[in-house]
């Protein structure tokens, strides 16, 4: 760009960015390194692996087939040899994507008040609260999934208190069903909604808040013209968290749903493990990475657009 | 002071308080009920016949249990380590230095572990592991869950690291570079010791992180190597006795116990 030579101390000063630049990358090589070999590399490897045929004790044979992703919605008939729709697995992604959605919604509901009311303490207050948030969200969710299982089961303490009481006779039963899934879900992503909604809520500028009063705003007014509009990037950045691992779901619905309500996090597991077909749980992954794709696009897509006023 | 009083009131809403309550009680209830029959003495897993220590006692002498506790730690301290060291300098390389080309890339490859689902993630290194092993003949043993574990406990200890750098004020450094310290100099004697709460909050939750770990360790564990999270996984689908809540108070009580010293250095540093 610029043709007049550069005096002597803008050249060492600009050796000296290189250097440093040199320096920056040269550091961060390590970091970049494992993470590329052994956390890029696998998702390549389970993209080439959905287009190959399984192998019968699990592993791949290598040689070129669709049938992963048309196994995915069809299957074959073993006498004609014709594709027949099959929408056993799509049942399984549509009843993990309404898990997902109804869960964050239930977070939403529960956590929004939550994060306000958090964010309205006195400062000294508010510490102690975001570290009774943040033990939950860090604390080991094998463990706080067991510790549901022993609340809800047929014998455990809800179903013992109620028959103590005689307000039933007999055990209500919620393990293995759908309400133990959600309520697992519901209680182990909780804390990734309350979190960001309070990061959220805390910066707000509550002289707003009194400018709307002052024009004689009702509480709900406030809050629906004023706090939940402000609030907006907290509250989409929590449903995404919660969402997100929801929908990848693992832990709470192996335990609380005892392999009866299939999410897709076990039907991906289930192909790596007893159902030895390794390229379908490859294609059924992708296909759940794809919705993660979706999800973080509008995200980035609401990140980078104007902010609205209510 | 009155001012103050009509602001606070002024933020109230009608009933949050009471659902902040309720939210509470769903994300303890479950834990404190299960720490509590952790201490019950009888053999009963939902009748609490007294208080006693008798399960921790059982769960002691249990060979499962330790050896779990050993592998566990095993793999913990290692993953921590290597992913704290690579966090640390990867963090430097990343923060308050002009953009340099790929550094965007950098970033993502680097978060890449959060975005992806945790169950994608150890199908795939499963995969990558099983390749290895047929094409190469290399089997790293415990080796595999501590690969694993590396990688995603990066991200977690990068981000307090970078966030701590950022805060940091390059005045200091500055000066030392006019009093013609080296920069090994410099780095040593005034960044790495302003850095060392980032550190140490970067270190605990990696280390959480690797020895909370269910899923990835689950699908890429070999025979024998059972770490504390698989043998509760192994228990629980056995008739269950309260030993499973002495274990898993344990393993609560090592959470929080790490999680409260990185929130209390990150607090600290704000103030």
């Amino acid at each position: 760009m610029m043709d007049a030579p550069l005096s002597p101390a803008a050249l060492v000063a600009a050796e000296n960015d290189k250097a440093v630049s040199r320096r920056s990358r040269f550091l961060t090589l390590p970091a970049l390194a494992i993470v590329f070999v052994f956390g890029v590399l696998p998702l390549v490897l389970i993209c080439i692996y959905s287009f190959l045929k399984p192998y019968q004790n699990g592993g791949v044979l290598w040689q070129f087939s669709t049938d992963a992703y048309l196994n995915f919605l069809f299957q074959r008939d073993i006498f004609d040899d014709t594709l027949q729709f099959a929408p056993d697995f799509l049942i399984i992604y549509g009843r993990s994507i309404w898990y997902a959605l109804f869960t964050t919604v239930v977070c939403l509901l529960l956590g929004f008040p939550t994060a306000y009311f958090m964010a309205t303490r006195p400062p000294e207050q508010r510490n102690w609260w975001v570290l009774l948030i943040t033990i939950p969200f860090w604390s080991n969710l094998l463990v706080r999934t067991v510790a549901i299982m022993f609340i809800i089961r047929d014998e455990g303490l809800i179903n013992d208190a109620l028959i103590y009481f005689h307000i039933i006779d007999k055990p209500i039963v919620m393990l293995y069903t759908d309400f133990a899934i959600i309520l697992g879900l519901l209680y182990s992503f909780l804390p990734f909604m309350i979190l960001p909604l309070y990061s959220s809520l805390e910066k707000m500028d509550f002289r707003l808040v009194e400018a709307g009063y002052d024009l004689y705003a009702s509480r709900w007014q406030v809050l629906k013209r004023i706090i939940i509009p402000l609030a907006k990037p907290g509250i989409v950045a929590g449903s995404l968290l919660v969402f997100i691992p929801a929908l990848g779901a693992y832990v709470p619905p192996l335990i609380l749903g005892g392999g009866r309500h299939l999410m897709i996090g076990d039907l991906i597991a289930q192909q790596f493990g007893s159902g030895r077909n390794w390229p379908l749980g490859s294609a059924q992954a992708l296909i759940l990475m794809a919705a993660v794709l979706v999800a973080l696009y509008f995200y980035s897509r609401n990140e980078a657009g104007p902010v609205k006023h209510g | 002071m009155a001012d103050l009083s009509k602001t606070l009131d002024l933020k109230r809403q009608a009933g949050f308080g009471t659902i902040a309550i309720i939210c509470l009680i769903i994300l303890y209830a479950p834990i404190l009920v299960l720490m509590l029959f952790s201490f019950n003495s009888g053999s009963q897993i939902t009748k609490f016949e007294g208080l006693g220590l008798s399960w921790y006692a059982t769960a002691f002498q249990n060979q499962e249990f330790y050896s779990a506790t050993k592998n566990t730690l095993i793999i913990s301290f290692t993953a921590t380590i290597f992913s704290t060291i690579a966090a640390v300098l990867a963090a430097i390389g990343t923060t308050r230095v002009k953009p340099w080309p790929g550094m965007s890339w950098a970033f993502m490859i680097i978060n890449l572990p959060l975005m992806v689902p945790e169950i994608i993630t150890a199908v795939a290194t499963l995969s990558f592991f099983a390749l290895i092993a047929g094409a190469f003949g290399l089997n790293f043993g415990i080796g595999n869950i501590i690969i694993a574990h590396t990688v995603f406990c990066i991200p977690f200890a990068y981000m307090p690291i970078k966030a701590r750098l950022e805060d940091m004020d390059l005045t200091l450094e500055n000066a030392a570079s006019d009093l013609y310290a080296t920069p090994w100099q410099a780095f040593k004697r005034i960044t790495l010791p302003l850095l060392m709460p980032g550190i140490a909050s970067g270190t605990a939750l990696a280390f959480i992180v690797s020895f909370d770990d269910f899923t990835i360790t689950q699908l890429v564990a070999g025979p024998g190597q059972t770490t504390l999270p698989l043998f509760i996984w192994n228990q629980i689908r056995r008739p269950m006795t309260p030993e499973i809540n002495a274990i898993s108070t344990i393993l609560l009580m090592v959470s929080i116990l790490f999680i409260s010293v990185s929130f209390i250095i990150s607090k600290s540093r704000k103030s």
